[in-house]
């Protein structure tokens, strides 16, 4: 049949099974808006393009499918790329769809021509101009194929006015699938010689990443932890990956994981790394990173492996298909010492842990974080911004469930809370989803709290409001002399300026009223924003300074000094 | 170390661009890279010379493959290979040394493509050390310009860098 460029856009989407698409029209990308009205998806006008990316990169989070955002050439579409490079550091299924100058003036300097492959080269999976119409749904069904396969990511089509504005024959089953190249069969001898370490280690500690929420391997991690009884720390986007409550759970790694989790890896004699990429933020420094422990090394992208840390083991393929048939032939263990030893370091954290230390009648933001938890009984889909409060939520929100934190770990996006929280409460309208959020985050997009109300979305937004860019204030007291150069920051009246957007604000300042107040905003079935006034020079602990030994972390001072300690006798 | 990898790649615009973008922003140490027609009009071959000393060559094959016009990767440094560079050499030569220059190039199988009055072009094909034994013997007389073509390399006998593997993917990938 015949279509114009514009409506093959549509029927691709469609068949793609897309129903909801983030965007902003413009010159070059009308034809397409102009076919939108003829097809059954859902279309949210956001407020800045940026919103639109992180909207379809919240909604592919929350739902595991494809989160489709389209914009205008030139600025509609460099204001996406911020949402794109997240997208693509946190390997997020997305599909960009933007429109480009007429072919016929490509390469001019036409108005609002930019070169958009060219500037998203280096933070899309894949990305393509298309200036034929003809071309339009294979490249299409070439991106959302991309898109899903292997690890996923982002994938960009910039299509020419003239081709969405042209006519052919559309015929989607005509147009090649794309299919990734399949993994090399595992080795035999690399799973025996897994095993045998598995076999021989007495202090094993499994690393679980993203990779288990991505490719599903949620089951099989907890079978294999319970049947060779490893314990388990989680990355930041790999809480959930195992129940928060389980006993072999030992919570986050890394920069503000818990010190008795990084001293746990430092210990180990065998580390199980799985769907995980030995980031900067998790490993301190190399070359003193887990020096007494031989590495396996489970990940779908062989570019990942032997990057930041050597491995002794590559097992490269899916997580849940190679877990699977490793768990089968995994012995069943039992480390009784080496949980004795862990949960020494726990106890000792714990004596530290400031949910039993007194708040002096200040509002401090871990007991907000904590009480949200209690008070959703750790069931709401818990969508962060970046900085602090990002840190908190992920210590004191306990996961149960995967999907349940979406945040931006690998580019720490700031503004991403808002809208990734749009898109993830569209994914999933039953869920419970809350912002929280720092201030200066916050302030980035709230625009896009007009695109929440037109969308009539009820979404709960917890605001940790300290008047600083928190997590840099940190940085200056411990690394700067405490010279706050321009973190200070000055914020609207929040209970204002939701009730501007026709949305109900709360102002909370005591730790007595934290828990009515979400209890009431819980009630309401309405949006609602909590200013939460929290105490204002307040820091993240524990801490690895960047580029510190795993093991050297910053404790939480028992008076006011900070000292760094060693890592626990 | 040298390290050096034979890529075949869709031929497609940007694919260079793609390539050397990847280079670029993982900071990988590029020697030489050619890109030139293949056996099929589909696709263009690469001949990638890269310095591994701060970068392993199996993870530069492996971000290489991660790029979606890239269909295969062979590191053929330890095989048996056939390897070219090709050099245009312009050197300054005396009418009465022409015939010594042509001699001293027949010795490396280059040849003089070129005279004018005080110089001549010797055109010289070989592996990079033959090419650099020439231009060591030519640079006191005076080398006034220089172009190489960046090595090309084929596997000896009946293998090749680009495999059966490559049909049996190609297929799968529908294109």
């Amino acid at each position: 049949m015949t279509r114009t460029g514009g409506q093959i856009v549509w029927e691709c989407l469609v068949r793609e099974g897309v129903d909801t698409v983030f965007g902003y029209p413009g010159g070059c990308i009308l034809p397409a808006y102009d076919a939108m009205l003829d097809y059954p998806v859902r279309h949210v006008l956001v407020r800045h393009e940026q919103g639109a990316a992180h909207m379809a990169d919240g909604y592919a989070r929350a739902s595991g499918k494809v989160g489709v955002a389209v914009a205008t050439s030139g600025p509609g579409a460099t204001n996406l790329t911020t949402g794109i490079a997240t997208a693509m550091m946190d390997s997020v299924p997305t599909v960009f769809i933007t429109g480009q100058v007429p072919s016929k003036v490509l390469g001019t300097d036409a108005f609002q021509e930019t070169d958009v492959t060219g500037i998203t080269l280096p933070i899309t999976k894949h990305n393509a101009l298309v200036t034929d119409v003809r071309d339009i749904g294979p490249a299409l069904k070439e991106a959302f194929g991309i898109a899903r396969a292997g690890r996923p990511g982002p994938v960009l089509v910039d299509i020419c006015k003239d081709a969405l504005q042209a006519s052919t024959e559309y015929d989607w089953d005509s147009y090649p699938s794309y299919q990734e190249e399949p993994h090399p069969a595992l080795r035999a001898e690399d799973v025996q010689r897994a095993l045998d370490l598995i076999a021989k280690a007495e202090r094993p500690l499994i690393l679980a990443g993203h990779g288990v929420l991505k490719s599903g391997a949620m089951a099989v991690l907890r079978v294999f932890a319970e049947k060779t009884d490893t314990p388990v720390a989680l990355t930041l986007l790999g809480l959930g990956g195992l129940p928060a409550s389980h006993p072999l759970c030992l919570g986050m790694m890394g920069m503000h994981g818990e010190a008795f989790v990084n001293a746990a890896i430092q210990e180990a004699d065998l580390l199980l790394a799985f769907g995980m990429r030995f980031d900067d933020r998790v490993t301190g420094k190399l070359a003193t990173y887990a020096p007494k422990a031989k590495k396996i090394h489970i990940e779908i992208d062989p570019s990942e492996v032997g990057k930041n840390v050597p491995v002794d083991i590559a097992l490269i393929g899916d997580l849940r298909t190679v877990l699977e048939s490793l768990t089968r032939e995994a012995p069943t263990r039992q480390h009784p010492a080496w949980h004795a030893r862990i949960s020494e370091g726990k106890a000792h954290t714990r004596s530290l842990d400031i949910l039993g230390r007194s708040d002096g009648g200040r509002l401090l933001a871990a007991h907000v974080i904590h009480d949200l938890w209690r008070a959703t009984a750790g069931n709401a889909v818990v969508v962060t911004d970046v900085g602090q409060h990002q840190m908190w939520e992920a210590q004191y929100y306990a996961h149960e469930q995967p999907r349940t934190l979406i945040t931006s770990g690998g580019l720490g996006t700031m503004g991403f809370a808002l809208p990734a929280a749009i898109g993830a409460k569209m994914a999933r309208p039953d869920a419970e989803v809350w912002v929280v959020a720092g201030d200066g985050g916050f302030q980035m997009t709230q625009c896009e709290l007009a695109t929440l109300q037109q969308e009539k979305l009820d979404i709960k937004i917890a605001i940790i409001n300290n008047g600083y860019l928190g997590m840099v204030r940190q940085w200056q007291e411990f690394f700067y002399g405490k010279r706050y150069a321009a973190t200070p920051i000055l914020s609207p009246d929040f209970v204002k300026l939701a009730d501007a957007f026709g949305i109900n604000g709360y102002r909370v300042s005591q730790r007595k009223d934290v828990i009515p107040t979400v209890e009431a905003v819980r009630a309401s079935g309405l949006a609602a924003i909590i200013d939460f006034r929290v105490e204002q020079e307040e820091s993240v602990y524990p801490m690895v300074p960047a580029g510190a030994d795993l093991h050297a972390m910053i404790r939480r001072p028992a008076a006011a000094a900070v000292e760094a300690q060693g890592v626990q006798a | 170390m040298k390290h050096t990898l034979v890529a075949r790649v869709r031929h497609q615009p940007g694919v260079l661009s793609r390539v050397s973008g990847l280079f670029r922003r993982r900071a990988f140490n590029i020697d030489t890279l050619t890109v030139g027609g293949s056996e099929t009009p589909d696709y263009a071959r690469m001949t990638i010379v890269v310095d591994t000393l701060r970068t392993p060559a199996a993870l530069v094959a492996a971000n290489l493959r991660k790029l979606i016009p890239v269909v295969e990767v062979t590191d053929v440094t330890h095989m048996p290979t056939v390897e070219r560079d090709l050099a245009l050499i312009r050197v300054k030569c005396a009418p009465q040394e022409r015939a010594e220059l042509a001699g001293l190039a027949d010795i490396f199988r280059g040849r003089v493509v070129d005279v004018a009055a005080d110089s001549v072009i010797v055109e010289v094909t070989g592996d990079a050390e033959k090419l650099d034994g020439l231009l060591d013997l030519l640079r006191p007389r005076g080398i006034i310009e220089m172009v190489r073509t960046g090595k090309v390399a084929m596997l000896r006998g009946t293998a090749s860098a680009v495999s059966a593997a490559t049909a049996a993917t190609e297929l799968a990938k529908g294109a």
